[in-house]
């Protein structure tokens, strides 16, 4: 269902820009990239999960034939430990310690030194010869044991209650009176749940190109943010911003996993040390040990209603790893959790916990699934228990336009009801499962979801070339398609065809302060600096239209491409087409362009439900998901095709997490399976065709009704696949992934009374 | 750092040659789906690298005058597929192939290399064994056969020789009324190392079923020939191509029996016993249907 | 030992280069041949980004030593469109936005190239076991599906 389109590019599924490269395999992704005397960086890391770095000694690889240089912590800025330095939501004390180990190795897979040497080869043979002395300390790694006391603490400065913990930090949302609310209900039903790290499982290992001359650096990178590369070498390395150029190279995958850096820092101090290009590359086994998964997780979700299904009060209590440094998202799990339905009582509090293991990175809606996890399921059974139809529930319960959110915000106008009723109104709901068929068992779930969604800067520049065409650069790097959106939009608001605007991504040095991509804000955020830019520029043409024709420039149109006098009054001229006006734009002032920066605001949240089918093979525990469908308000839909991308690209992922992903590690607290091989994400014969349906209830603070649309379709699969197999198998899981031995042992149980 | 030599020899009396010479500090290359994956992660650091994939005895597909087939040690998966008659009389062999890895990996992965890999997972020895397949060996001493499911002898482990290379492998001329099947349970539908892997080949000659062999491997440090699951098969009576459930209930409780398998990421051993009967069952229908329609 | 001397053939035509013992196929095409289409994503061939067509059959180029290109006919992703001219499968993944970051997809295309080559009309089934090898993270395999057999109805049709 979408709003009628009368627009000729917005809404429509153009051809993106990067594509024929994409498709050729020329577009240039950092790995790609190659400079004259360019040497390659290797990291050594730390074997064990924790232990004391007592000495290193990097003699042996420095004599090394071919080895330019060799860098430890002493050779990073230092922040002290007793001063938080925010760089948006990442402390730059974690960061420094994150990308080289300082005075502890907090994870198996922590950098401890690098070596730049003439060939991969070379550098990591010397990595070899790097001696390091550790004293080996007791670690842990589950969150739950990483909170009881007595366990191995991580940092002696973190402390819970006044003392030593791996508490890091807590929030909480309260709305109303909760005790007061379970009072009153007729049903109340509470859950733990639990959940493994998983990891984004980018396609593209972390890779970067640095080069320093005359102080001056030059980057490439995979990055989900050249700004946040620029401002994070500058705090690690103190050179400063204007002496950074960050580009962002092609990105093979984020999904917020790349909205920090790794390598780059280490390059940066390596080519500054040895005066040539430095370029590192992560292997997948790196990628997996040392960069973030999101988190493993505990949590309670305790939900009440009255029997006519009214949800009167929740509690929920989110306890999230977060790796080797602080920063869980809490935020994510606590605020986003019971978000989609209106209730008069919330309570809703976090745990941010250290442990054994990389540091988190944020993961598409980070903490969201988490928390919708939990809160889906206990849904799924108050409904059983009310003898309710699970999406009935849901609307009866609905956020809508002046519901109160227990994280703050009332909602405005929003589309979380109508995706609601598009699922229970489509076919695949409407379309009978057999209960049991040849031995396999069938199963129906629904869940729901949101997102905060972000606006954040964002700066563009459109400038009209010679003979008409346009470019329009903008700061936030693609990894979905963001540029043909854009390219819709300039050329929908100029009315010239798409094929005469082309969309870059600047780096630092060209354009504006542009946010992350991340945050489901990229087409939100540059289609606002776009669209105030492209404003812009059809006030500069009418004025040179004005100017021509000797009136005045209130006495100009824009219209369909072209500057047009504004009625019989204004006189009678023939419409002068952009192409006309640019070739005089010498003669009438010079220039055509304009430029916007902003700090966009006016992203509200994201809602979704999803319905999925699966069948379970009972004689072995194998799940198969055999239809699913996506319902999402996407405000918007600027291009429908990358748009459905991104509802399709969360659903997998969310099949992924619920069935099959999750981090192992072994008894030395190292990863037990760093490779694609073991760390099991779908493949293209695990998944059935994922149908989405646009919803488009437009954003009236945008000037294309433009919601975030991509971090919210990775919030509902866990509990719409949980919810699925309970109605298949009558048996409820409440730890992910659900596994087949996990499956199969569930089933062997008997039956719990409830 | 020592240098890697490769060799790519067109004759096996080179390769036996040149393999000996190299006094364990060799590796043969046939698809090397398994040796890069293992010189990567450092776990092998071979001194020499000899190639077999110019050899013609090792990449060639034979029938033989018994009317069965010689299968060279390196021909791939892919190829195997592709051959017109071997997927017909050897069904369950040739899927077994072609489950390793994905296409890829298919179109490089080879019945020698995984036997030789010795890996208690490998795809295609379940099935080999259970076709009662003979390996023939070439060594420094000369040439001899043995039968598959005596090469492995613990992970990672064969019993063979220094300087011996597997050459070929013979299937055995198919009475009438004769086929095999290869299952395996993975998480996924494609991709995965096998949890359990269970090969069965029978033949159904006028309602009985006169013969059976049973492979199981990814449940103990070798694959094995459930001698027990086999014997009770034998015997039995198959019924329009289906056969007895109580001779069935008896073969998979005795490959649950035979197993001794491990805990480890891929599975538990409570969960690779259970499922090893659970496949027999499975793989020993599929083969019963296909003889059925010989 | 000194460096192996290599003669072979990508995408028609002929190549020579020098590379140690140890060197990948996918090392050597990144490396001193240029061809950067293809793309590391594991190493290990689990995820297919480097998939390359040797005589025919799709292989993982990071599991190949580059020595064994010896006489072989090697395709790559940058032979597959025919000059400015876009391979049916490319125009289709760009109209159906069968991609979103595009690493994966040289690997991507290549495999369905062969697949199509070898089976005109191949199922959703046939489609997605083809595909097994060749890991996407951004699309959840929908697009690319329906492309692959859009096109192969598409060529279906030219053909007759």
């Amino acid at each position: 269902m979408s709003t009628a389109n009368d627009n000729k590019w917005i809404g429509q599924r153009t051809l993106r820009p990067d594509g024929a490269d994409k498709v050729t395999g020329r577009a240039a992704y950092a790995a790609d990239t190659t400079m004259p005397g360019m040497i390659w960086g290797k990291v050594l890391r730390s074997p064990h999960p924790h232990a004391k770095i007592k000495s290193i000694n990097t003699k042996k690889a420095e004599a090394y034939p071919g080895v330019k240089a060799v860098i430890t912590a002493k050779d990073i800025v230092d922040f002290p430990l007793d001063k938080s330095v925010m760089l948006g939501i990442q402390d730059m004390r974690w960061m420094a310690r994150n990308v080289m180990a300082r005075e502890k190795a907090l994870f198996a897979g922590h950098p401890v030194a690098a070596v730049a040497a003439t060939t991969e080869k070379i550098a990591a043979e010397a990595c070899k010869l790097i001696e390091v002395e550790y004293e080996v300390l007791p670690f842990v790694i589950d969150v739950e044991e990483a909170m009881k006391p007595g366990a191995p603490v991580l940092h002696d400065f973190v402390k819970f209650e006044g003392k030593p913990s791996n508490i890091a930090g807590t929030l909480e949302h309260k709305l109303g009176d909760v005790d007061a609310g379970f009072a009153k209900a007729d049903v109340v039903i509470e859950r733990s749940f639990r959940t493994q790290p998983v990891h984004q499982g980018y396609i593209e290992p972390h890779a970067c190109l640095v080069s320093v001359s005359d102080g001056k650096a030059t980057i490439w990178s995979s990055s989900q943010g050249q700004f946040m590369v620029r401002a994070m070498c500058s705090y690690l390395t103190g050179i400063a911003q204007n002496d950074i150029r960050a580009i962002p190279a092609e990105i093979g995958g984020g999904f917020g996993g790349k909205t920090i850096i790794y390598l780059e820092p280490l390059a940066l101090v390596l080519a500054k040390k040895t005066g040539r290009p430095v370029k590192m590359i992560m292997t997948r086994t790196e990628v997996f040990h040392a960069s973030g998964p999101t988190s493993g997780s505990y949590s309670k979700i305790k939900i009440g209603a009255t029997k006519d299904g009214m949800l009167v009060a929740a509690r929920g209590t989110f306890c999230l790893q977060a790796g080797a440094f602080p920063g869980s998202p809490i935020r994510g799990a606590a605020g986003c959790a019971f978000a989609p339905y209106n209730i008069p009582n919330v309570h809703s509090d976090g745990f941010d916990v250290v442990s054994n293991r990389s540091k988190v990175a944020a993961y598409r809606a980070p903490g969201a699934p988490i928390g919708a996890y939990g809160v889906e399921c206990v849904m799924d059974e108050i409904a059983e228990a009310l003898k309710m139809d699970p999406l009935e529930l849901r609307l009866k319960n609905a956020a809508r336009m002046g519901t109160k959110a227990a994280h703050g915000p009332v909602f405005p106008r929003i589309g979380f009801v109508e995706t609601i009723e598009e699922a229970g109104k489509h076919a695949h709901y409407k379309t009978p499962l057999p209960k049991a068929k040849d031995g396999k068992l069938y199963g129906r779930g629904v869940a729901s979801g949101f997102w905060f969604n972000a606006g954040g800067e964002s700066s563009a520049q459109v400038n009209v070339n010679e003979d008409g065409t346009v470019v329009v650069i903008t700061g936030h790097p693609d990894i979905g398609g963001s540029r043909a959106s854009t390219a819709n939009i300039t050329a929908e608001i100029l009315g010239i065809d798409y094929k005469k605007v082309s969309v870059l991504i600047g780096d630092t040095s060209v354009i504006g302060f542009s946010n992350l991509t991340g945050g489901s804000r990229v087409t939100y955020a540059s289609a606002m600096v776009v669209t105030q830019s492209t404003e812009h520029v059809i006030g500069i043409l009418r004025e040179r239209a004005a100017k021509i024709w000797k009136i005045d420039p209130d006495a100009v149109v824009w219209e369909s491409g072209e500057a047009r006098p504004a009625g019989d009054n204004a006189g009678k001229f023939e419409p002068l087409s952009l192409g006309q006006i640019a070739a005089q734009a010498t003669a009438t002032g010079g220039p055509i362009g304009a430029g916007k920066q902003l700090n966009t605001t006016g992203a509200e949240g994201g809602f979704a439900t999803h319905l999925c089918d699966v069948e379970v093979d009972p004689a072995l525990g194998i799940v198969r998901v055999l239809r699913y469908t996506a319902f999402q308000d996407v405000g918007r839909a600027i291009h429908p095709g990358y748009v459905e991308g991104q509802m399709q690209g969360g659903a997998a992922q969310g099949i992924g997490w619920a069935l099959s992903e999750e981090y192992i590690f072994d008894k030395n607290g190292k990863l037990d399976n760093p490779s694609f091989l073991d760390y099991r994400m779908p493949v293209c014969s695990d998944l059935p065709m994922l149908d989405s349906v646009i919803i488009e209830v437009p954003n009236p603070k945008h000037p294309q009704g433009v919601r975030g649309v991509g971090e919210v379709p990775l919030v509902p699969p866990l509990g719409a696949v949980s919810n699925a197999i309970y109605n298949a198998l009558g048996r409820r899981f409440y730890s992910l992934p659900m596994s087949p031995p996990k499956v199969l042992a569930t089933l062997d149980l008997p039956q719990a009374a409830e | 750092m020592t240098d890697i030599e490769y060799l790519a020899p067109k004759t096996l009396d080179e390769a036996v040659r040149a393999f000996h010479a190299g006094a364990g500090n060799a590796r043969i290359l046939a698809g090397g789906t398994d040796l890069l994956v293992q010189m990567r992660a450092g776990t092998v650091r071979p001194g020499l690298i000899v190639d077999i994939k110019k050899i013609a005895e090792m990449t060639t597909v034979e029938e033989t005058a018994g009317g069965g087939f010689r299968i060279g040690a390196a021909v791939s998966g892919a190829v195997l597929r592709d051959h017109p008659k071997l997927k017909k009389v050897w069904p369950g062999v040739v899927e077994a192939a072609n489950l390793i890895g994905s296409t890829q990996i298919q179109g490089r992965a080879t019945a020698g290399g995984n036997l030789c890999n010795g890996s208690p997972a490998g795809d295609s020895v379940p099935a080999m064994i259970a076709a009662g397949a003979v390996v023939t060996i070439q060594g420094p001493t000369g040439r001899r056969e043995l039968p598959v499911e005596a090469v492995p002898k613990g992970p990672g482990r064969l019993n063979l020789s220094p300087g011996e290379i597997v050459v070929s492998f013979t299937l055995p001329a198919r009475p009438k009324g004769s086929s095999d099947a290869y299952l395996r349970m993975i998480p996924r539908t494609e991709m995965d190392i096998a949890v359990v892997g269970c090969g069965v080949s029978l033949t159904i000659d006028n309602g009985t079923c006169t013969a059976a062999r049973v492979g199981l491997g990814a449940i103990a440090p070798t694959v094995l020939l459930v001698e027990a699951a086999a014997k009770a098969l034998i015997g039995s009576k198959v019924v329009g191509s289906k056969l007895d459930d109580a001779a069935l209930a008896k073969a998979a409780a005795a490959c649950s029996a035979a197993c001794r398998p491990i805990d480890d990421k891929r599975g538990t051993i409570a969960y690779r016993t259970k499922v090893a009967g659970v496949l027999l069952t499975r793989t020993a229908t599929i083969a019963a249907d296909r003889a059925g329609r010989k | 030992m000194a460096k192996l001397h290599v003669s072979t053939t990508i995408n028609g035509e002929p190549q020579e280069f020098l590379c140690d013992a140890e060197q990948s196929m996918l090392e050597i095409l990144r490396g001193p041949l240029g061809l950067t289409g293809s793309k590391e994503g594991c190493g290990t061939g689990d995820c297919g980004a480097c998939t390359i067509n040797v005589n025919g059959r799709i292989v993982c180029s990071c599991l190949m030593l580059a020595a064994e290109a010896e006489g072989q006919k090697i395709a790559t992703i940058e032979g597959m469109a025919d000059g400015e001219t876009l391979h049916p499968l490319q125009q289709k993944f760009l109209e159906q936005a069968a991609l979103q970051c595009g690493i994966c997809t040289p690997g991507v295309l290549m495999a369905a190239k062969s697949l199509l080559e070898r089976n005109p009309d191949p199922s959703e089934h046939e489609v997605r076991f083809w595909l097994a090898g060749n890991l996407c993270r951004c699309t959840g395999y929908d697009k690319i599906v329906r492309a692959v057999m859009d096109t192969a109805a598409d060529m279906r049709g030219a053909a007759r």
